[in-house]
This record gives C-alpha cells, sequence and structure tokens, in this order.
C-alpha cells in the first residue's frame, strides 16, 4: 500500500506537467518552445524519479553498519 | 510556430534599385538587420572592386578617429558615453566628415608640435635658471682655493684679482664649461673626464631639485648640473665634443656675479612668459579635444556604418547605364513585406519616384540556416552551433538540448547544496547583466552570455541533488528510513548484543522480516545508505544501471528525430532503408537490456541465485546458455535467440539495401535518353538558373562504402555509445566522494574539537571548506560536468539524426555591429 501512494501520486504529478499544462500556454511565439520544455522536462524528471524508486524495491543485499552506528539506530530509529 | 525546431525557409531576392537611393536604401536594410547580401564578384580580389576609393576614405577617417580617441584618453577628458544615432548617411556627409577630420588633425597636429617646442624651450630656461643659481656657490668654492693656494697677497680686489688671473697667471690660466647632463649617466661622464685631463681638472656637479610648481613637464627626468674647470682653450673644444657625446646641453655662463644675476633676471621673465603661453596652449587643446569627444561616439559609429555600407555595394552589380544597382539577398520568407517596407522608406527618403523591385527567384543553391533566437534560447544555440550549423531546414536540436543538456549535467552534479548554489549565481548573473558587461573581460563575458544554461543546470541539480539524497555529502531523512535494525535482533533476528561486541560492522539481511520494510523510500535514495559502509555498492550498481537506461532512451529519441528529417524532405525510400534497420537494431539489443534491467528491479529474486545482467547479455550475444543457467524468466532462452538473430538480419539490410536500389535505379535511367537542358538565358547581367540539371554520373563503389561505413558506425557506435553514456556514473560518483572528503577531512574535524579554541578553529576551517568547494565541486566539476554532459550531445546524441554541415546565416546589421565594440 506504502508503495502505490508514491507511486500514483508522482505519475499524476509529471502526467499533469507533461500533458494537461501545455494545453493552457498561451498562444505566441514561444508557445512550441515552453510546450517541448514542459513535457521533456516531465519525461526525464519521471524517469529518474523511476529509476531511484524501482532499484530499491527489492534489494539483494541491505546496508553494512559500524557498531556504533548500529547501537544508535537501535535505540533512535524506528 | 515552427521557426525554431526548423531553420526558417529562405529565399534568394533580386533586388533593382537606382544609384541615388542606393544608400539609403542599404542603410535602412542595415538597420532591419534581416537580409544577407550575395556576393555577385565571388573571384575578384578587394583592390579591383569599384568602391574601393570609398572605402579607402573611410578607412582614413576611422585612423584619425583612433588618434582623435588616443589624445582625448591621455588628457583625461570624459567621453560622454550616449549618442542618438542618426538614421541618414549620405553620401554628402562623407564628404563633410572627410574635410572636418582632416581639418581637426592637422589642428591638433599643430597644437602638439608647437606644445613640444615651448616645453622645451621652458625645459631649457629652467635648466639654465638652475645652473646659475648652483654655479655661484661653485665660483665661489674655487676661488677661495685659489686664494688659499696662491701665495698671500690679500688687497686685491675680489673680481680684478680674477681678470688678473686670467690675463697674467698664464700658467695657472683656468677656463671652465658648464652644463647640464642627466643624472644617469654622470659617473661616466666623470671617468672619461680623469681618462682625457688626467685629473687635470676641478669637476662639481649638483642635482637639480625643482621648485613644486616648476615641474611642467610629464615625465620628470633627473638631471645634474655640472661644472668643469679645465687650463687653456684648446681642451674647451674636447670638453665640447664631449658633452656632446654625451646628450649633455652646455649653455653660456658668465665669468663675474653681476653678469650672471642679470641673467638670471632675464631668465625668469623669459620664464613667465613662456608659462603664459603654455598654459594657454593646453586650454585651448582641452577645449579642441572636449569639443571633438562630444561627438567622437557618433562619428565612430556614421563612419563604420559608411564603411559597411560601401563593403555591400562592393558586393553588388552596377547596371551597364550606372543608373542600376543589383543586388542578390538572401531573406527569410517570413520577412519579405519588411523588408520591402523598409527599401520604399528608404527611397522616399531621397525623394527619388521609384520604388525599388524586389525579384524573388528560385535557385539550387543551399541557402544559409537561419534560427530565430531569444535571450533564452540563443546561448543553447550557440552550443549546438559551435560544434555544426545545421543544414538547411534540417531538425534544429536546440529546443531538444534546452532540456537535456541541463538534465544530463544534473544526474553528474547531483548535489542540491551546490545546485542550490549554482542557481543564486545564475539569478545575480540575470539580474545584473548590464554591470557585469560594462567589465569587457573575456570570461566574465562568457559566464553572462550563458546565465539562462547555468540557470537551468542549477535548477535540475537541485531536483536530482534531492533524488540522490545528497545535500553537501549529507542525506535528508524526510519520510523515514525504510531498513530497520532493531528487527535485526532477538526475537525477529539473529543478532544478539553478543555479536554486537565481536565484530566492528555487521550487515543487514532483507530477508529477516522486518528488516526492510518492503516499501522503498518514496523519493531518492533511502537516507540508511549514506551511513553504510557499503554505499558504493549499492550506488554503484545504481547508478551504472541508470546511466544505460538514460543513454539508451537518449539515443532512441536521436533515432526518432531522424525520422522527422526524413519525412520533411519528404524520403520515404530512407524510412524503409534507413529508419526502420536502425530502429529495430536498436530496441532489440539494447531495448531489451533496458527491459532486462527493469525486469529485475521489479521482480523478487533469492540473492544466491540472481544472475548478472552483464554476463546475461554478453552471453546471449554467443549463444552461449551451457553455464549453470540461472534466467531470469521462463522463456527467457528463445525469446533472446529471436531478438539476436533479428538484429543480424538488420545488418545486411543497413548494408545492402539502399546501395542495391540505387544501382537499380542508376541502370533503368541509364536506358531512358536524357532529357533536354533549359537553355541557359542570359539577360544583361543577370542569369537564370537552369531549373533542371543532368543526372550526374554515379559511382558505385562510392555508394557503398558510403553505406559500409554508415553500417559499422551505427552498430558499433550503439555499443560504444551506450558504454559511452556511463560517465553519467563515473562523474556522479567523482562528485560525491569529492564532497565527501571535504566534508570528512575539513569540516567534520573543527566540529569534533571540544575545547574553547574550537569557535576560532570552526571560523577558518569553514572558510577553507567555502573556498575548496567553491573552487573545486563548483569551477571545476562544473566546467567537467558540463563538458561531458556537451560531448555526450555533439556525439552520441547527434550522430543519430544530425547532419550540420551547413553555414550560418550573417545578416548585415549595424546594431550587432556597434555593439560589438
Amino acid at each position: 500500500m506504502a508503495f502505490v501512494i508514491p507511486m500514483v501520486v508522482f505519475t499524476l504529478f509529471w502526467g499533469f506537467v507533461g500533458g494537461v499544462v501545455p494545453w493552457f500556454i498561451p498562444k505566441g511565439p514561444n508557445r512550441g518552445v515552453i510546450v517541448t520544455m514542459l513535457v521533456l522536462t516531465a519525461v526525464c524528471c519521471y524517469l529518474f524519479w523511476l529509476i531511484a524508486i524501482l532499484s530499491q524495491l527489492n534489494p539483494l543485499f541491505g546496508p553494512a553498519l559500524s557498531n556504533n552506528t548500529i547501537w544508535y539506530l537501535q535505540f533512535h530509529w524506528p | 510556430m515552427d521557426s525554431f525546431f526548423r531553420s526558417e525557409e529562405m529565399c534568394l531576392v533580386q533586388l533593382f534599385f537606382q544609384t541615388e537611393s542606393a544608400h539609403n536604401c542599404i542603410d535602412e536594410l542595415g538597420h532591419l538587420g534581416l537580409v544577407q547580401f550575395k556576393d555577385l564578384h565571388p573571384g575578384t580580389a578587394d583592390f579591383q572592386r569599384r568602391f574601393v576609393k570609398e572605402v579607402k576614405k573611410c578607412e582614413e577617417m576611422e585612423r584619425i578617429l583612433r588618434f582623435l580617441k588616443k589624445e582625448v584618453i591621455t588628457s583625461n577628458i570624459l567621453i560622454p558615453a550616449d549618442f542618438t544615432t542618426e538614421r541618414i548617411s549620405l553620401p554628402r556627409d562623407v564628404l563633410d566628415l572627410e574635410s572636418s577630420f582632416d581639418k581637426l588633425e592637422q589642428e591638433l597636429k599643430e597644437i602638439n608640435s608647437n606644445r613640444d617646442t615651448l616645453r622645451q624651450n621652458f625645459t631649457q630656461l629652467t635648466e639654465i635658471n638652475h645652473l646659475l643659481h648652483m654655479t655661484d656657490d661653485f665660483f665661489v668654492e674655487v676661488e677661495s682655493q685659489m686664494t688659499i693656494s696662491e701665495l698671500p697677497s690679500e688687497d686685491s680686489v675680489y673680481s680684478s684679482r680674477r681678470a688678473s688671473y686670467a690675463s697674467t697667471n698664464g700658467s695657472l690660466k683656468l677656463g671652465f664649461v658648464a652644463g647640464v647632463i642627466k643624472h644617469e649617466r654622470f659617473p661616466a661622464f666623470e671617468k672619461i673626464l680623469w681618462r682625457l685631463f688626467h685629473g687635470n681638472f676641478v669637476l662639481r656637479h649638483a642635482e637639480i631639485k625643482p621648485h613644486q610648481e616648476e615641474n611642467m613637464e610629464e615625465v620628470f627626468v633627473k638631471k645634474d648640473v655640472f661644472v668643469v674647470f679645465v687650463q687653456g682653450d684648446q681642451v674647451r673644444g674636447k670638453i665640447r665634443k664631449l658633452c656632446d657625446g654625451f646628450h649633455a646641453s652646455m649653455y653660456p655662463c658668465p665669468n663675474n656675479a653681476a653678469a650672471r644675476k642679470e641673467m638670471r633676471t632675464n631668465v625668469n621673465m623669459r620664464m613667465e612668459d613662456l608659462r603664459l603661453v603654455l598654459k594657454r596652449t593646453e586650454e585651448f587643446r582641452v577645449t579642441t579635444l572636449t569639443a571633438a569627444a562630444a561627438n567622437l561616439r557618433e562619428w565612430t559609429a556614421k563612419v563604420k556604418k559608411m564603411k559597411a555600407i560601401y563593403y555591400t555595394l562592393n558586393l553588388c552589380n552596377i547596371d551597364i547605364t550606372q543608373k542600376l544597382i543589383i543586388a542578390e539577398i538572401w531573406c527569410p520568407v517570413s520577412d519579405l513585406s519588411s523588408v520591402h517596407a523598409a527599401l520604399i522608406k528608404g527611397s522616399e527618403q531621397t525623394g527619388s519616384s521609384v520604388t525599388p523591385i524586389m525579384n524573388r527567384i528560385h535557385t539550387q543553391q543551399t541557402p544559409p540556416t537561419f534560427n530565430r533566437t531569444n535571450v533564452f534560447t540563443s546561448g543553447f544555440q550557440n552550443i549546438i552551433d559551435a560544434y555544426g550549423v545545421g543544414d538547411y531546414q534540417e531538425i534544429n536540436p536546440a529546443p531538444y538540448t534546452m532540456v537535456t543538456f541541463p538534465f544530463l549535467f544534473a544526474v553528474m552534479f547531483g548535489d542540491c547544496g551546490h545546485g542550490l548554489l549554482m542557481t543564486l549565481l545564475a539569478v545575480w548573473l540575470i539580474l545584473h547583466e548590464e554591470h557585469f558587461r560594462k567589465l569587457k573581460n573575456e570570461l566574465v563575458d562568457m559566464l553572462v552570455s550563458g546565465r539562462y544554461i547555468i540557470l537551468l543546470m542549477g535548477i535540475y541539480s537541485i531536483y536530482t541533488g534531492l533524488i540522490y539524497n545528497d545535500c553537501f555529502s549529507k542525506s535528508f531523512n524526510l519520510f523515514g528510513s525504510s531498513w530497520s535494525v532493531r528487527h535485526m535482533f532477538h526475537p525477529q533476528g539473529p543478532w544478539t548484543n553478543e555479536t554486537l561486541h565481536n565484530s566492528d560492522y555487521l550487515q543487514l539481511d532483507p530477508l529477516v522480516s522486518g528488516v526492510y520494510s518492503g516499501n522503498p523510500y518514496p523519493f531518492g535514495i533511502d537516507p540508511m545508505w549514506n551511513i553504510a559502509l557499503n554505499k558504493l555498492l549499492f550506488l554503484n550498481s545504481y547508478k551504472m544501471k541508470m546511466s544505460v537506461i538514460i543513454g539508451v532512451v537518449h539515443m532512441l529519441f536521436g533515432v526518432m528525430l531522424s525520422l522527422g528529417n526524413y519525412i520533411f524532405f519528404r524520403n520515404f525510400k530512407d524510412v524503409v532503408l534507413k529508419f526502420i534497420p536502425e530502429l529495430v537494431f536498436m530496441l532489440s539489443l539494447f531495448g531489451y537490456l533496458t527491459f532486462l534491467i527493469l525486469y529485475k528491479w521489479c521482480v523478487v529474486i533469492k540473492s544466491d541465485s540472481a544472475p548478472s545482467i552483464l554476463l546475461l547479455f554478453i552471453n546471449m550475444m554467443f549463444f552461449d546458455y551451457s553455464s549453470n543457467g540461472a534466467m531470469l524468466y521462463k522463456t527467457q532462452k528463445p525469446v533472446q535467440i529471436f531478438l539476436v538473430v533479428v538484429a543480424g538480419v538488420m545488418v545486411p539490410w543497413l548494408l545492402f539495401a539502399k546501395p542495391l536500389l540505387m544501382y537499380r535505379e542508376h541502370k533503368q535511367s541509364k536506358l531512358k535518353p536524357s532529357p533536354n537542358k533549359l537553355p541557359m538565358q542570359d539577360f544583361g547581367n543577370f542569369i537564370q538558373e537552369p531549373l533542371e540539371k543532368s543526372k550526374e554520373k554515379i559511382s558505385m563503389g562510392d555508394i557503398f562504402v558510403y553505406q559500409g561505413i554508415h553500417t559499422i558506425e551505427y552498430c558499433l557506435g550503439c555499443i560504444s555509445n551506450t558504454a559511452s553514456y556511463l560517465r553519467l556514473w563515473a562523474l556522479s560518483l567523482a562528485h560525491a566522494e569529492l564532497s565527501e572528503v571535504l566534508w570528512k577531512m575539513v569540516l567534520q574535524v573543527a566540529l569534533r574539537v571540544t575545547s574553547g579554541m574550537g569557535s576560532v578553529l570552526l571560523a577558518v576551517t569553514f572558510a577553507t571548506f567555502a573556498v575548496l568547494t567553491v573552487t573545486i565541486l563548483l569551477v571545476m566539476e562544473g566546467l567537467s560536468a558540463f563538458l561531458h554532459a556537451l560531448r555526450l550531445h555533439w556525439v552520441e546524441f547527434q550522430n543519430k539524426f544530425y547532419q550540420g554541415s551547413g553555414y550560418k546565416f550573417s545578416p548585415l546589421s549595424f546594431d550587432k555591429m556597434l555593439n560589438m565594440k
């Protein structure tokens, strides 16, 4: 469940930026450039975020921590 | 609007205008800045052109203006900055300006030479003054010496004794020479006098110390006054020659004190007069120069414009009747009406009744490439053009570069703290652009013209920094880590306090329930990795796979753009012969690699049986399925075999299909009779080009070789370019490690000091940390990432679709010309 929420949120957000906002850019000499920039930004940033979250989905190994760090984390982090 | 995605459509237009209105018309076109004149006499040298005399006149005027400017600057007169540009600069103006410039130059030269002569006279008089002043002391001294050395007879009168000396005592007759010599030459002078007279002389010298108000020269040269007393008359000639050799100026100095006093008063009077005259001359010079300085900028601009107009006229054709000027210009089709309006305005100014005629002609020549840019897009267009100006009307990579270039930079730079600093720098540059341009420093100019690029790079760096979870090498923990240490201990996990005591470090195991929460960190890399000892093991794998995915997507985008080019130029054959095999080849191999990466991430695997993607890929290419054979999914083997075979089929398709097709067409056209050429028409000075060229001879060898090169380049390039994108991983790793080193070994050392002096140490250490961050991480890493992102665009992205062999549209534009200085 807690994986679906960020998935939906970010997909909708970048989908909005890349798919919906371009329709509202006023007509003018720069419309094509602005629309291209919005779509490309949405694609690049969404892809980058997606790669980051997918790579951590099924980890094959965990972090190795030093003694002191383990001691601290055992008491302070949930 | 289509114009930024492709270069604009250009047309070749013939202009006819009358000789009288030519000047004004070209002036108007220059102000418009949208028109490039074609050279109608391409073979002729500069001095053979028609208006070469006028161009020489303009250059002469420029020389005079430069001389004036130098004089104005040396006299410390301010040149007023703003001036009004008059639109009209008629040929008559040329003569006016020329004559006034000549007059001004003459005047100034005269003033300068007068001033120099006067100054020289003044110097001489000053020297005589000092000489007279100091030789008084010498004579007194020498006389006292003589009275002591002589046999005592003190009753004679002071002056008559000396006179009697001169007449009676021949053996002790002393003559003298007085003069002024430069201070540094004096020791050499003395030495030579010693050699000449074997010590038989008396030399006295003293340095001239000027009074304050007498220092009227710009450079003050140290000079010494000297008096040489020698015996005899002949020797005087020798001394004179010596003085000439040393450039010492000799002055007649009278023997007796009274004559000297008279001379002094004389000299003082003359000096007073000269001072007055010099002052007046100086004032007159300053007035003339100030009057000239007020117009200096305007004149410079006018002369530059006139020179440009004559240069342009040199490119045009003059009709036989001398009444008509014919020019050929390249002009964007959308601006034809404004060009027409400018021409009408120009001809109206001269009052001529005939409006210039514009005649659009069709041509086979390639027009120049014109991309209309505004202040934001011009930076990106410049970095694309630096590699190669695009072919006429092919797809312009600049609008896509506006996002992908800062994005790839940010992937390599990836630190939100440094990104924030870069954004702030860019905002500062944008707000104070005027101020920075005034500094006229080359490096600063480059920074200022790239200010929007830097702004975008900074903004994207903040985003990628947040995803890498890296801010000056520290991580944020906004959502709570997905890894839990508590669950590794009893009762859920295998650890006890014993295990903790027995080892220095321990590794969390995701298979123990609860250690890994099952939900990845929602935005970016988990903060637990920042404090882990095996951080790089995870990050390297993540970043390498990310680089490959981004690389394959970028290159596929490039291949799709080439489809756009084929469709625009109606080249449907190439769609089948080149685009489809290229696309299938790339997708079947590297698209499949991307699929493998994503599949392995999304699927749960036991860690000891997880196949390495690299090994899978290599074995796939070698059809090697014999190893222990851990596959990712059930039908992997047949799918892989199919894909490699398909890719293998694409290679001969790419290599042979197009040349064979062209060979067949060539054979077919040889069987048909060749079409008649249209007769060429000559009307006076202009030629209408034949609309149909005859078919050129096609050499089959050339075509095969070209296509072979293209195939090899593409296929091998796919692999090498994909590997080249791994630099995204390499540079981001370098950046992260550098900033971690700066933290651990510079700032953390000062933060751990517990004594009272720690605050002072912290201040000093923070200064070091800041300087090192800016120079190493921002400047050096920034330049490095900029360069590599640029290379990825120029080579890996653009060689999929960009030809880049056009020439740039360079219009006659007075604004650009005047702003360049």
